[in-house]
This record gives C-alpha cells, structure tokens and sequence, in this order.
C-alpha cells in the first residue's frame, strides 16, 4: 500500500506502518495520526518523540510493557502507566504511537 | 535432554559443539547429513567413540540408506532407529536441542 | 520439568536461546533475537546464551551503514527492559576468538563449559541456531 505526502509516494504494509522510516518528518506523523483519529496534542508529541529516541539508541520498537516500563523510569508514574498513554492512544499506545512515530510494528505484538 | 545433530562433521562444527555442550545422561541422534558422523574410521570417529561412555548414540536408518551408507561400518555403540524410534526418543526425553 | 505459575496464573516455561553464528552473513542471528523479544513479551523465563560464532553477534563498535543490514547490536541493550537478565557467554568461545568480555556490548555471565552444561540441562526448551 502507499500514499501522496507532500508529493512523495509513502509505502506503507497491510497494517499502515510506513515502510521507510528516512520519510517520516512531523507533518507526516500529523497526518498519520489523523488517520487514526488522534489530534496530536503536546503529551502526544511527547510519547511519540519518546519512541523514536527509544528506536534511535536501541533499533526496536518496544512491546507496550517495556514502553510503559521505560516512560516510568523517565517520564514518572503519572505518565508511565498504562491509563494515561491509553487514554492519548486508545488503539494501543505502542500500535498506535509506533505507527505515528514511524517505527516498524512493535517486537513481541502479535 | 535429546540433542540433534543434522549437519556434516567435515562442514560445520555443529557436532563438536553439541558434544561440548551435552551434559552426561543425554542423547544425540545424528541425522540428514549429520548421520556422516557415525561412520567408523573417519577423522571425527573418536570424537564420538570418546563420549560413548556418558551419551547414547542413535543415527536415522533412513538417512544412511539415502545416502548408500547401509553397509558401511558404523562406529560401535551407536544404535540405528527408523522414524518411529526417532519419535520415541522424542517422547523419552523432556526436552529436545536442534543443533542447526 | 518445574514450571511455575507467571502471573495471571499462566505457566511459565525455562526458554533458553542458543546463538552460535555470526550476526551479518546469515539471517539466523537477528531472526533469533526477535524470538528472544517475542518469548519475553510473553513473560517467559527467558536466557540468552552465546557460544562459537554467536559472541561475535555482542562485539562492540558494529557499524553496519556501508554493508545495507541494520546493526542490531543496539538491541542486546533493551533486553534488560525486556526483563531478559540472563545472558551467558561460553569462556572457551571467547577465548578462542581473541576476545574478552570487556569488549562485548552488554554485560554478561561468562561460564564455563561445564556450567553450560548444567544451566542448558535444566530448561524446558532450547532453541539453537
């Protein structure tokens, strides 16, 4: 599957992560996140800018436990746990904040 | 535990590794092409014939006869089994380590 | 076998994951360590071992930009995340190779092969490639 960005041909697989994690920028996680109903507020930024440093040191995208764990370790409690990141990605924060993020499918979501 | 072995000896060193590796009680079937390693008389011969006393040996039939060893002497200990004792041996133990 | 029960009453079974090969020539090496992951996410016991060509896969300083491949060093790092703490390295394959446990990206239990032995003959799975 693909779509037009900004005159671009983005790839996506079946499930609508994009292909070339080099395309992604902050206008396409915008449009991104529209496609799945997300309006992306600074909390949203936050998580999905804390995704992507998580790719960039660690070249995965973790499962929604270790996302939580991590974000509690660096974020505190009141963002670390599963009610709040839910509450900003109702589809599954790793799902939905990985596909925003422009991360493969998270490792270990089956 | 059943430990098993489907390369050749002379190409990897999967067997020497398995041998290394299994703890004594343990079994190791050679298979596909890993069944080279029950010939007698062969540079890896005593690696297996110095293990004879704390690991059973088994080696697939069928995979001596594909490959027209039937009548080739095989190192002594080592017992040959059909599918059938290869699942047994399977069952027998808890839990089973593919050497690829 | 000795399982315990995880929490949620779910079973939880002793994995173990043997690397043997070097990480860039074959697929095997990252093909298992996404298993790794897998089995983790799951709550699964989980240990990691590296023996013959599989400690090259935890060298330092890989730089993959000119080859095409992704480093996947980097993700030896998150198992610790994953809950994944138990990560062996087989002495005598180290030695063999020239190198010490200081140059390999996480730390790591370095054991002998006899201590292999033992850990690797008390799982319920094991898994080789």
């Amino acid at each position: 599957m693909a779509f037009q960005f900004n005159g671009t041909t983005v790839e996506t697989d079946e499930e609508g992560y994009i292909q070339d994690i080099s395309l992604w920028s902050p206008e396409l996680a915008e449009a991104l996140a529209k496609d799945e109903n997300i309006e992306m507020s600074d909390d949203h930024w936050e998580v999905v800018n804390f995704l992507r440093n998580y790719y960039e040191e660690y070249q995965i995208a973790p499962a929604v436990r270790v996302l939580i764990k991590a974000i509690k370790k660096s974020l505190g409690p009141d963002k670390g746990n599963s009610k709040y990141l839910y509450e900003l990605f109702p589809y599954g924060p790793a799902k939905q904040a990985c596909k925003i993020a422009g991360l493969p499918k998270p490792t270990g979501c089956i | 535990m059943l430990h098993t072995v489907n390369k050749s000896p002379f190409e990897r060193n999967t067997l020497r590794s398995c041998l290394r590796l299994a703890q004594k009680g343990s079994a190791v079937l050679l298979m596909e092409d890993g069944v080279y390693a029950a010939l007698s008389g062969t540079a890896v011969s005593d690696e297996i014939a110095d293990r004879m006393d704390d690991l059973s040996f088994y080696v697939l039939g069928p995979d001596i006869a594909a490959r027209g060893l039937s009548e080739s002497p095989l190192i002594g200990g080592v017992q040959v089994v059909d599918y059938g004792g290869f699942v047994d041996l399977v069952v027998e133990h808890e839990a089973s380590n593919a050497w690829l | 076998m000795s399982d315990e029960m995880g929490y949620e009453g779910e079973v939880v079974k002793r994995f173990m994951y043997v690397n043997r090969k070097a990480p860039y020539g074959t697929i095997y090496a990252l093909e298992n360590l996404e298993t790794v992951l897998i089995a983790a996410a799951f709550d699964q016991d989980v240990s990691v071992v590296f023996v013959d060509d599989g400690v090259y896969q935890l060298k330092k300083g890989q730089d993959t930009k000119e080859i095409g491949m992704k480093n996947f060093s980097p993700t030896f790092r998150a198992l610790d995340d994953y809950d994944v703490e138990k990560l062996y390295v087989e002495k005598e394959s180290l030695e063999a190779r020239g190198l010490t446990a200081e140059e390999l990206v996480v730390p790591v239990e370095v054991v002998s092969t006899e201590d292999l032995r033992e850990i690797m003959a008390q799982q319920d799975v094991v898994l080789s490639c």
